[in-house]
């Protein structure tokens, strides 16, 4: 059984991170940079404001850019038929989505989180709310993963389903964003408790949620 | 081979509101084959789902004993990798088995991207993983789809060995497909009863020799 998920991790990280004609790993990290960059050009060079909410805009850039790989992470299998063939082995759909939740995690949250580097000096954090940060993403990015891949099982086969799941996810998104964000002002530790349970819960519910979503999709 | 048994009894499919088929039973156990025969959308591809369990049956049930593989219109590889790339993934996930590239004329597309290749190599790349998987149930859907003589004829050569191995071989097709002993189920459609079911209608099961009739219920093959 280790061996069949290993070599499902394998396969998943190839198709995340390469992306196959479909952007890969590096575009939601530009995506997120063209954020972090575009923001003082839109508010002004008021370094005080900027450092004020610089780290509330990572946390809604790092939220898009979770957004942006979801319509690769279920449907293309679906539509190659891997499903089907992993359902006669007797691979569970609930073990395919829980690899898929690590996959999704480890192509986007590590290199968020350098980007995340960057994106504080061109916003002007200090190195006590980068750390704040940082921190929050390592507890929040996970629940990011976790609700991206299940919102992509949900809407994989509908028409369209693209840009459903990014609207989908969005307001399930919030709870991480409120906690995380919120961690950045006065109870900082608090916040980062608490998004970290949120992640939990969302991570636990996938694997569960994501594959009875494929299993629906079958019939 | 290990052990195999395939055994429907009562089946019934329903698509949205049209019901395709019902009282459809079978039972085949090692070395036998069945071919399932009738027009395009009669319900062929939905059987097959439904044997291999990845359809709900509408009414009635399925045995199954032994590993299923499946051959379908989709190759299961992925579009983008070399062909032995794609099929070793499947290799590493069914345990080693033997190379059978050569013997299915594919070795010289060993380093193809699968999304390369013509329908014909497709469906052989797909018999390249099924024999890989060293399955004992067999479920063919329109397995000849896109072959040429020689690779339709190697298709019913596979199942033949695969059969007298001692595996089971059900074979979806409008096609003719050789092979000796292969029983055959012809789904049809009859006309809706005089009761009248709307856009309802219904189709029999019966072996080939038989004319089919409108009754509703047919005896299975055993």
């Amino acid at each position: 059984m280790t061996r069949t998920l290993i070599t499902l991790l394998r396969r998943d990280l190839a198709m995340l991170l390469v992306g196959n004609r479909r952007g890969g790993a590096m575009l939601p990290i530009l995506f997120f940079l063209a954020v972090a960059m575009l923001y003082p050009f839109a508010v002004g060079p008021d370094a005080a404001l900027l450092t004020r909410t610089g780290g509330g805009v990572i946390w809604v850039a790092a939220l898009l850019a979770a957004i942006l790989p979801l319509d690769r992470l279920i449907e293309p299998d679906i539509e190659l038929g891997m499903f089907d063939q992993w359902a006669l082995r007797g691979i569970a759909e609930e073990w395919i989505v829980a690899v898929r939740v690590l996959a999704h995690w480890l192509s986007f949250a590590p290199t968020l989180m350098l980007a995340t580097l960057p994106a504080s000096a061109l916003l002007g954090i200090d190195a006590h709310t980068l750390r704040l940060v940082e921190l929050g993403l390592l507890a929040g990015t996970p629940g990011l993963a976790a609700l991206g891949v299940t919102v992509a099982a949900l809407t994989a086969g509908l028409g369209g389903g693209a840009a459903l799941a990014g609207l989908l996810v969005i307001p399930l998104a919030v709870p991480l964003l409120i906690f995380g964000a919120g961690s950045l002002t006065a109870d900082g530790p608090s916040g980062l408790a608490l998004t970290a349970a949120v992640s939990l819960v969302l991570l636990a519910l996938a694997p569960f949620a994501g594959g009875a979503a494929v299993r629906g999709a079958r019939a | 081979m290990q052990d195999c048994r395939l055994d429907a009894r009562d089946l019934a499919c329903r698509r949205g509101d049209r019901l395709l088929f019902e009282g459809l039973s079978l039972a085949l156990g090692p070395g036998e084959a069945l071919r399932i025969e009738g027009p395009n959308g009669i319900g062929k591809s939905s059987l097959i789902r439904i044997l291999a369990g990845l359809l709900p049956s509408f009414e009635g049930r399925v045995e199954r004993v032994g590993g299923v593989g499946l051959i379908d219109e989709r190759p299961v590889l992925d579009p983008q990798l070399p062909l032995a790339r794609a099929l070793s993934f499947w290799r590493r996930i069914d345990g080693a088995g033997d190379d059978q590239l050569a013997r299915l004329g594919l070795a010289g597309l060993a380093d193809v991207p699968v999304r390369y290749l013509s329908t014909g190599q497709r469906m052989r790349a797909a018999f390249a993983r099924l024999l890989g998987q060293r399955a004992p149930v067999w479920l063919l859907d329109e397995p000849l789809n896109g072959l040429d003589d020689a690779a339709a004829r190697l298709v019913e050569t596979l199942a033949a060995e695969h059969c007298a191995a001692g595996g089971l071989c059900v074979v979806a097709s409008h096609q003719p497909f050789a092979l000796n002993g292969m029983r055959t189920i012809t789904l049809t459609a009859f006309s809706p009863p005089a009761s009248g079911r709307g856009r309802e209608w219904v189709c029999a099961a019966g072996e080939e020799d038989e004319h089919p009739s409108p009754a509703r219920e047919r005896e299975g093959l055993r």
